[in-house]
């Protein structure tokens, strides 16, 4: 290949792939409204953060696809993808103010321009957007020169800075909690109200690069004397560390507010779903899109049994859960039954048929008058332990971390059973499954029903929390959400789950401004997790050997 | 003693005929061998013994009950197990889970048992474990229990195939051409095994093959298929040398003539 080509091939083509995704970024409005939020204060805004690390992504990877090995042509064609870039943004920004592009592109904003152009108007501001695109392709081209070690301590650097802003409602509450004056004076030196401060982003990439140098030298001895260890000491610190965690998630709620205690109950809520879809998609490999209908039916069964209004049966939660969890196994089961034979994109159609049925038919005024219709069925008591109403959303917390460790014990004693494998081997091949001597029928039951039964306890604490059931709290979206978290976080991985469940549920919760792109960022993470890590945030070990192994196990053969 | 007798087994689909009206019985520990050009209907014979299958007509009484149709894994349960022409294993599970899978028939533990800890299930975890171990160093493969099946190479994939057909504890095995896409000396090895192994277990095997010559020296009764129809059964030395085996595999003279 010659110069020019690899010029035009990796410098200009993938410039422009970059450019689009900014452009799209910014005319879907992204730029504009994550604008409100700095990662550094005044500095530096978080729309803008965002594009800035497409453009970078997007020169590194013209520089990482040259295949001439010269430093400078890389060099070269990632400055130009950069300048790329920043042409494809001035082009608009030009058009943008010659003519009314806002009839097509609500997003085309003048304050769009103008965050894009630095806030200089003119000739001048169209320079400076040019010079960003070229700077972010050098720094780019430069980064891809450098050697592994700080090519990798300034990538994360700069993540820990933005990570730091972006999670700034979720710390400064937190340090805040403590109220004591050392701590409020470093929550004070790292933050304003709004990102970090320019001295808080700067300790703490000093700070990070220092852990981080410190680990990178240590790592190896650590890991050694840790491998080392006889095996009864490994399963002591093991059990140390559960201890530490589970103090941890017993303290947690004193430190959080009200608010963010509020984001991880519906967290909570997200992984007791996606725990239970784990069951049937992650082992089973039944693809279950109408997964809503259970945590419906859960939510369902505890409103009625529970509310004064339409039946006054007046049970209370504690009687009411275990009849909520039974009807949801017994719909796992009638779900189960018809989708018996299908396989695959069948079964998953199927069951989204059945997820929107189950929504309609409580949506009906044919059943309003026992399921409440549109209205829903409200002043669903809080549950009461022991005479302890639990009224705040710190006190769901607790209940969820019950339901959660129960779901995660029952998930890990039937992986390593006879059912587990035989679910597992089902996933694998149906056939030879059967071949085999497993019961197909019994066991696609047993992994809906177990599953179902998950989500309709789900389901009944968040009727409990909420007070009240909707038909349109239980839509399609839930389920795909709950799908989206097991697939990110790892298919068959329960640490993976949790983490999907943190950030698909959490994130949005936590900045506002995202809740509009809630589904287009969704789409992004799954395109890019299928195509950079396959196995998810978190994977399972299998599914690491399953994407990762190949080199490994040829190796091996050649050992 | 007849292990496998089956009498007047038809299969089609539509029009086509793919078992006509066969009459085979099977002896107790021996080695039944299985031959005839491709599209024969083998593994169509293979499908209809493991219930994947049913045929239209005829009857299949294995160790004095009749298994026309019952389900797969009914049939696995009265002993009846079998590998693949191609080989399906469970890629994504490791050596052992697969035997241990294979073993899934003599397992009584429920739902509650695993998530209770139960110490009756969790004996016979350990015994599945152990007799799953034992299996894969019966066929050669000690140490290697924990990697993924799909990384295995070919040979080992078909003696791992064959570690699982066996966890069930089969009275009968089926092999499906357990030597296709094997060199001549891989081929000897897998047919020495395969002696070997009835003489050790004391099981019953029914193999197919399309080559003659493999199976030969290794089989004690012969059955020969064509288009279906079993032209001609005997000891190897008589199919060796019969006429309408020659003329299926070869052709007759007026077919080659006209070549």
């Amino acid at each position: 290949m010659t110069k020019a080509q690899s010029l035009w091939n990796q410098g200009v083509k993938i410039g422009a792939i970059g450019g689009v995704s900014v452009l799209i970024i910014s005319l879907v409005g992204m730029v504009e409204s994550f604008g409100k939020r700095d990662i550094i204060a005044g500095i530096l805004p978080m729309g803008v953060a965002i594009a800035l690390i497409i453009s970078i992504l997007a020169a590194y990877m013209a520089a990482k696809k040259t295949s001439i090995p010269e430093k400078s042509i890389q060099f070269a064609n990632a400055v130009v993808s950069g300048f790329v870039i920043s042409g494809f943004l001035a082009v608009f920004v030009m058009i943008g103010r010659s003519f009314n592009i806002r009839e097509m592109f609500v997003g085309a904003s003048p304050v769009l321009y103008n965050i894009l152009t630095g806030g200089v108007a003119g000739a001048g501001g169209i320079f400076l957007l040019l010079l960003t695109g070229v700077l972010c392709g050098a720094f780019a081209g430069i980064l891809h020169m450098l050697k592994d070690l700080p090519r990798k301590l300034m990538v994360n650097a700069l993540l820990t800075i933005f990570i730091l802003g972006l999670l700034q409602e979720l710390i400064l509450p937190i340090l805040k909690a403590w109220d004591v004056g050392m701590i409020n004076y470093l929550a004070g030196l790292f933050y304003t109200l709004n990102g970090l401060t320019p001295i808080g982003a700067i300790l703490s990439v000093v700070i990070f690069c220092i852990l981080y140098l410190l680990w990178n030298a240590n790592q190896g001895a650590i890991k050694f004397k840790y491998a080392s260890l006889p095996k009864e000491a490994r399963k002591k610190s093991q059990v140390a560390a559960l201890i530490v965690l589970a103090v941890i998630l017993i303290v947690l709620p004193q430190f959080l507010g009200l608010f963010l205690s509020e984001v991880i109950t519906i967290v909570g809520l997200y992984v007791l779903l996606g725990l239970g879809l784990n069951i049937v998609v992650g082992y089973a490999g039944l693809l279950d899109l109408g997964y809503v209908a259970f945590f419906a039916i859960g939510s369902y069964v505890v409103a009625l049994l529970t509310s004064p209004q339409i039946f006054a049966f007046g049970l209370n939660f504690w009687q009411a859960l275990p009849i909520a969890v039974i009807c949801g196994i017994l719909a796992g089961v009638m779900l189960g039954i018809p989708v018996l034979k299908m396989r695959g994109d069948y079964l998953a159609i199927a069951t989204l048929g059945f997820g929107e049925i189950i929504r309609i038919l409580v949506l009906s005024d044919f059943l309003r008058p026992w399921l409440g219709g549109a209205q829903g069925i409200g002043s669903i008591p809080n549950p009461n332990l022991f005479g302890f109403q639990m009224v705040k959303p710190q006190h769901i917390y607790y209940l969820l971390l019950a339901g959660i460790i129960l779901v995660i014990f029952i998930s890990l004693r039937l992986k390593k059973s006879k059912i587990g494998r035989a679910w597992m081997a089902m996933r694998e091949d149906e056939d030879v499954a059967q071949a085999m001597g497993i019961n197909l029928v019994a066991t696609k039951l047993l992994a809906f029903a177990t599953g179902a039964g998950f989500s309709a306890l789900s389901g009944a604490i968040f009727a409990s929390k909420i007070g009240s059931v909707y038909p349109h709290s239980f839509n399609v979206f839930i389920s795909i959400n709950v799908v989206c978290i097991v697939i990110i976080g790892g298919i068959g991985s329960l640490p993976g789950i949790v983490v999907g469940a943190a950030v698909l549920m959490g994130l949005p919760e936590l900045l506002r401004e995202f809740a509009e792109y809630r589904m287009f960022v969704y789409g992004v993470a799954l395109v890019i997790v299928m195509l950079l890590r396959p196995e998810g945030l978190l994977p399972e070990a299998r599914h690491k050997m399953e994407f990762h192994d190949e080199t490994e196990a040829g190796a091996k053969t050649v050992a | 003693m007849i292990l496998l007798s089956i009498q007047e087994m038809t299969k089609r689909f539509g029009g086509l005929v793919a078992l006509n009206a066969l009459n085979i019985n099977v002896k107790e520990k021996s080695i039944h061998s299985i031959i005839g050009p491709n599209g024969a209907g083998k593994t169509t014979f293979f499908n209809c013994l493991t219930g994947f299958y049913r045929p239209e007509e005829g009857e299949v009484m294995f160790n004095g009950q009749s298994i026309v149709g019952l389900s797969p894994d009914r049939i696995v349960h009265k002993g009846i197990s079998r590998t693949y022409q191609n080989i399906r294993l469970f890629p994504n599970l490791t050596a052992l889970e697969n035997v241990m899978v294979g073993y899934h028939v003599h397992l009584k533990s429920g739902f509650f048992g695993p998530i209770l800890g139960l110490k009756k299930t969790r004996m016979e975890e350990e015994k599945a474990t152990q007799i799953a171990l034992d299996l894969l160093k019966y066929v050669n493969m000690e140490g290697r229990e924990d990697t993924l099946a799909k990384n295995f190479p070919y040979g080992e994939q078909r003696r791992l195939e064959m570690a699982r057909a066996l966890a069930s504890q089969p009275k009968l095995l089926l092999l499906d051409e357990p030597t296709a896409g094997m060199n001549p000396k891989e081929t000897q090895d897998m047919m020495d095994f395969i002696q070997h192994m009835r003489g050790e277990l004391g099981i019953t095997i029914i193999l197919i093959e399309h080559q003659m010559r493999v199976v030969m020296n290794i089989s004690d009764i012969v059955t020969v298929f064509d288009y279906g129809k079993m032209i001609a059964e005997g000891l190897p030395e008589e199919i060796k040398n019969n006429k309408t085996v020659i003329e299926a595999y070869l052709g007759t003279g007026e077919a080659a003539d006209s070549h």
